[in-house]
């Protein structure tokens, strides 16, 4: 038990402190890896708190496919930080007081709720002791939430063809090979007969 | 030294106010901004998954996932319209984005 709370504390602390760093860093390069850090610290928090598949989606997703592409963004747009940097201390106040107010009132509720003595037979999927988290996840995941789940790899295909649209340009006055146009190429666009008078020239 | 519901709760909150915090203190800066928005999807999944633990119901971290597929999308999108707003102004500036409008 102690060594779960040492855990605990030692993943929130760092978990903090990155969140910490990602919104204050100088450099946005740091930003982001500032917030791999977070992310890894929140995976191990998961594991801790018996989610293991979510962990390692959190680590492979998260930190091998988002943070990634933040960091690709970063680097390939070449953009004045210093200047982005101004107004920093202007808006602390402001942003402070939203924070802290915001950080009470989350605090307050904290403070003030209590489960329903009910709670613990309403579960709609309950976690059975004896099999692991990812099996039963799956087992509730690919059944009663098989629509939910084709409605998300929908999200992620409609997210995926717009960055596409997006961002793909066609640059004019390159020359490249275009296969459908010779395909469709026909002989009287290409060929022309010219009867030529024998003596003179074309 | 028992780490109870509550625990998870207040790291979830103080995470949540972090990307808020987060939003204002860089209000020049759009990929801290998105940062800060990766950042409360991340505290609400803390929160998910420590629901879904204490009260021993799978759903929390079936959502979980849905938040994490949700927030993959916005991340790839929200790049991308950052990559093309580059390439039409050279900066980032959040307070010329309205220049788009129309």
């Amino acid at each position: 038990m102690i060594v779960q709370a040492f855990c605990f504390y030692l993943f929130a602390f760092i978990t903090i402190a990155s969140g910490v760093m990602v919104i204050s860093a100088r450099n946005p390069v740091h930003s982001v890896l500032f917030l791999i850090l977070a992310f890894f610290n929140s995976a191990g928090l998961f594991v801790l708190l018996g989610a293991e598949f979510l962990a390692m989606i959190l680590v492979i997703v998260y930190v091998g496919a988002v943070a990634v592409l933040f960091l690709f963004v970063v680097m390939m747009l070449d953009i004045n930080f210093v200047e982005l940097r101004e107004g920093f201390l202007q808006y602390m106040p402001l942003g402070a007081t939203i924070g802290i107010i915001l950080l009470i009132e989350l605090l307050a509720v904290l403070g003030a709720w209590s489960l329903s003595p009910a709670g613990d037979t309403i579960s709609a999927a309950p976690i059975a002791a004896d099999q692991e988290n990812t099996r039963l996840l799956g087992g509730v995941l690919y059944t009663r939430y098989i629509y939910l789940f084709q409605a998300a790899g929908m999200i992620l295909l409609v997210a995926m063809i717009g960055a596409i649209v997006l961002t793909h340009r066609v640059r004019e006055g390159v020359r490249k090979q275009k296969i459908a146009d010779q395909v469709h190429r026909r002989r009287d666009e290409a060929v022309a007969l010219v009867k030529v008078k024998s003596g003179q020239g074309l | 030294m028992d780490i109870g519901l509550g625990h998870y709760l207040t790291l979830a909150a103080i995470l949540f106010t972090l990307g808020v915090f987060g939003i204002f203190l860089n209000r020049k800066n759009v990929i801290i901004i998105l940062m800060s928005v990766e950042l409360m999807l991340l505290a609400v999944n803390i929160n998910l998954v420590a629901f879904s633990s204490f009260l021993q119901d799978l759903v929390g971290q079936v959502f979980a996932m849905f938040v994490l597929t949700v927030a993959a999308a916005e991340a790839a999108i929200g790049l991308a319209i950052l990559v093309v707003y580059f390439r039409n102004r050279g900066s980032i500036e959040v307070e010329d984005i309205n220049l788009m409008k129309g």
